[in-house]
């Protein structure tokens, strides 16, 4: 049979990408062994074969789903007929085997897009970074020519398709948050390799850790939104009214997230003193080895989680990659560590050497703690999500660990963070006086005390409420101040209106503001938090027509249920008529959507957002002659705090991605003084 | 002097470790919730422990009174039953024969007082038969 189609065209597209991907490792890692300029030209070439051809592939499924090409397995398996267009370009992270090829997709955007900004720079790292980075596409090529194939010629031809998975359909999230996770996850790839260039040159200047800094900011600001969007869309779909339940697939993406801020930290320290780059390039290498898990928590469907609707035999497989992985950059830590670390003065002990001498007030001290609570973080998270796959594993016992076990590390942890936020950014490098640090760190304490303990007839005399909301405007008093410093010096000493002095204050330090506003982001989502976990009101109730409920002042009267018959779905709808202080808020229409074959509903609360507090109604059954629902009504306050707060993170780290003129600050002399 | 400076720090560390992984796993033992039979329940009578049960809701033993709420049915596994009381609508799905996960205790009685019922969700999205169309109607006709 002679045909050629689009799984033929697809098919040439993915081996392409393997054989540039192989060609392209080991001419890279060749390159940088013999410093062979011939050697590193051919592997960006390939690079940019490897991205050309993985992008391609994307475009040309989303082409197949677009034309209905039923020929195609993954269109025959996804692709409807009647689902709208919007929803059918979605549908390519709509199953595994799509998903796996849109994580090919964007590896090549990143591949891409790091041959051709940094590709012709800094020889001495770069073929080593290539290289490292295509053994990575190697496999994941290999994956989609392969296990997850998706261009598998379909015969005969099938009519129609059944649509994608109804969750894809359900919520506009749904088409948001799987690519921001992908960018967030795939993209810590490229530091990784910049990493283990590091290693294998037998160097780290800060030459090449303030580009490895920058390719870490891009997918840490699309994983730090992704997890947002994430809690949102359970707080939006699932139906309970919370937006975090320690689920494994949330802890997956939770996990690198924390051992990549506090990888943005101590490369703060490294990039200044020239210590800790170990401890920096091992956090990085968990970070990326820590994607790879959650990855593989989510694809291989060892949990039965809301997520794992994709599942398949990559299991075993993705578990041998995180195996290789781990062993050859330990192997490659254990080998090369001492050779990055001869940079340091001679005649230090082990521990010095790496770390340095640090001075109780000082940032770096503050950073190191900051360091250590997050991979404490990491570790409760990594203990609870796998302790009962263990388990299930040892000798078959079922169980699960509830969320009081990460409650309980949670609240004093992230506490503890809020205090290293505000101490941190407060102290400067090197040391501090002990009388300036009591009057600028310690000082603010008092008032933040003083509110703090005011708010308490207002919270039911809740101490732990005080004490974070203490903590949390100490910690945004003493950001903020370290923002109003250099703008106050630059109104007296060059006589700067406040707006220009604002101004260039911002534009001189952009990287230390992005810090003070991510900060300050995460200060808002961990308001959001406390007040939405600790003072949420909730009631399950069962109504029959012309029945009432009251709950936060909003009194709720449930006034008939129907069904509504949608293009795609059909919606079982309560309606509810609400009123709060006596204004008439409308109908609610809280709802159970079903789509073609699926037997389980999904539900549709309906919310109403505000600033202060949100109300949410969320239909948990209907009676099958519609003569009573269950509903359950919550009032919830600041619970918009976290998506906002998270937004603001993301934006600081933006801003402190942003490149700053790079010349200026070459030729400016070293701030504070510092010695390096 | 100088030589001990670090060799304190790695110890604080080492100690600090220990009793932190020591925390951990004292507080992972209060909080690990098992994941039992009905056969199983009955074997362990552990009274008062909070306890997943799993199995199907037997033919014919559930009713529901949206007055209370109340919630009365039996929970099997193929060789015993056990009685589940809770003061909890039925979630959508629920229905004699479908699977159910009920997180709650066992008390004195020998009755298992649910907290919460959740009906097992079949995670895997089914692709249609061959020949198969969307059949809506038939999906809700079956609630």
């Amino acid at each position: 049979m002679n045909t050629f189609g689009i799984p033929e065209l697809g098919r040439f597209f993915v081996l392409a990408s393997v054989a540039f991907a192989s060609m392209g490792a080991v001419t890279g890692l060749a390159a940088g062994a013999r410093r062979s300029l011939q050697g590193w030209r051919w592997a960006k070439s390939l690079a940019l074969g490897f991205a050309g051809s993985m992008i391609a592939a994307n475009l040309l499924m989303i082409w197949a789903l677009i034309s209905h090409d039923f020929s195609v397995l993954y269109v025959a398996k996804v692709g409807s007929l009647s689902t709208p267009l919007y929803f059918t370009i979605v549908s390519l992270w709509a199953s595994l085997d799509g998903s796996i090829l849109f994580w090919g997709g964007i590896l090549g955007v990143y591949v891409g897009a790091f041959a051709l900004i940094e590709g012709d720079r800094r020889r001495e790292y770069t073929p080593w970074a290539l290289g490292v980075l295509l053994a990575v596409c190697v496999f994941f090529a290999m994956l989609v020519a392969s296990v997850a194939d998706p261009f598998a010629r379909v015969t005969p031809i099938p009519p129609d398709g059944p649509g994608p998975n109804p969750l894809l359909q359900n919520h506009w999230l749904m088409a948001v948050h799987p690519p921001f996770l992908y960018l967030g996850f795939v993209g810590m790839v490229v530091p990784f390799a910049m990493g283990c260039a590091s290693l294998l040159a037998g160097r780290l200047e800060s030459g090449w850790l303030a580009p490895l800094r920058r390719w870490f900011l891009v997918p840490y600001a699309f994983l730090t939104v992704a997890i947002m969007l994430g809690g949102w869309w359970s707080y939006e779909v699932l139906g309970w009214g919370g937006y975090w339940a320690w689920d494994p697939v949330e802890n997956a993406s939770f996990m690198p997230w924390l051992t990549g801020t506090a990888f943005l930290h101590s490369v703060m320290v490294t990039q200044r003193r020239k210590r800790l780059k170990t401890w920096t390039l091992l956090l990085l290498f968990a970070t990326f080895l820590l994607t790879l898990f959650g990855t593989f928590l989510t694809r291989s469907g060892v949990f039965n989680s809301v997520h794992s609707f994709t599942q398949s035999d990559i299991g075993p497989i993705f578990l041998g990659f995180i195996a290789v992985v781990f062993t050859a950059t330990s192997v490659l830590v254990a080998v090369r560590e001492s050779v990055l670390e001869s940079e340091a003065p001679a005649g230090e002990d082990w521990l010095t050497r790496r770390v340095g001498k640090v001075h109780p007030l000082s940032r770096e001290l503050y950073i190191l703690a900051q360091n250590l609570t997050f991979t404490v973080f990491t570790m409760v998270v990594l203990l609870g999500t796998v302790f009962p796959l263990v388990m299930e594993a040892w000798d078959g016992t079922r169980l699960s660990v509830g969320q009081p076990f990460f409650d309980r590390f949670a609240l004093p942890l992230g506490l503890m963070i809020v205090v290293l936020m505000g101490l941190g950014p407060a102290l400067p490098w090197g040391r501090m006086k002990q009388s300036t640090a009591t009057r600028r760190v310690l000082m603010p304490f008092i008032p933040a005390a003083l509110l703090g303990a005011a708010t308490l007839p207002f919270t039911e005399f809740s101490l732990i409420t005080a004490q974070a909301i203490t903590l949390c405007t100490w910690a945004l008093w003493l950001n903020l101040a370290e923002y109003a410093t250099p703008v106050r010096q630059r109104m007296t000493s060059q006589n700067e209106p406040v707006f220009t002095a604002a101004t260039r204050a911002f534009l001189r330090a952009r990287r230390r503001f992005g810090g003070h506003i991510a900060h300050t982001g995460i200060i808002v989502v961990v308001l959001g938090i406390t007040a939405s976990k600790g003072f949420q009101e909730t009631s399950e109730v069962t109504l029959t027509p012309g029945q009432a409920v009251e709950v936060g002042g909003y009194e709720a009267v449930f006034t008939g249920a129907e069904e509504v018959m949608q293009d795609h779905r059909k919606s079982l709808v309560a309606n509810v008529v609400v009123r709060h202080n006596g204004a008439d808020l409308g109908v609610l229409q809280p709802a159970l959507n079903y789509y073609p074959r699926q037997r389980e509903p999904i539900p549709a609360p309906d919310v109403r957002a505000g600033f202060t507090h949100d109300y949410y109604l969320s239909l948990m059954a209907v009676a099958p002659d519609n003569s009573w629902v269950s509903l359950k009504v919550m009032r919830t306050p600041f619970v918009t705090w976290i998506w906002l707060g998270t937004l603001i993170t993301a934006f600081g780290t933006l801003i402190a991605l942003w490149p700053t003129r790079a010349r200026a600050r070459a030729t400016a002399p070293s701030a504070q003084g510092a010695p390096a | 002097m100088s030589n001990q400076g670090p060799l304190l720090a790695l110890g604080a560390l080492l100690v600090g470790a220990g009793a932190l992984a020591w925390v951990a796993m004292s507080s992972l033992e209060d909080n690990k919730v098992y994941y039992y039979s009905p056969t199983e329940v009955m074997e362990k009578q552990a009274v008062g422990t909070t306890v997943r049960l799993g199995g199907m809701v037997e033919a014919g033993s559930h009713h529901f009174d949206p007055a209370g709420p109340t919630l009365d049915f039996r929970v099997t596994d193929g060789q015993k039953s056990l009685a589940v009381h809770g003061t909890v609508a039925p979630p959508q799905m629920f229905r004699e024969g479908i699977g159910v996960v009920i997180e709650g205790h066992l008390d004195d009685k020998g009755t298992f007082q649910a907290e919460q019922v959740l009906v097992k969700h079949d995670n895997e999205y089914k692709a249609p038969e061959d020949g198969q169309m969307p059949d809506i109607e038939a999906t809700l006709a079956d609630r």
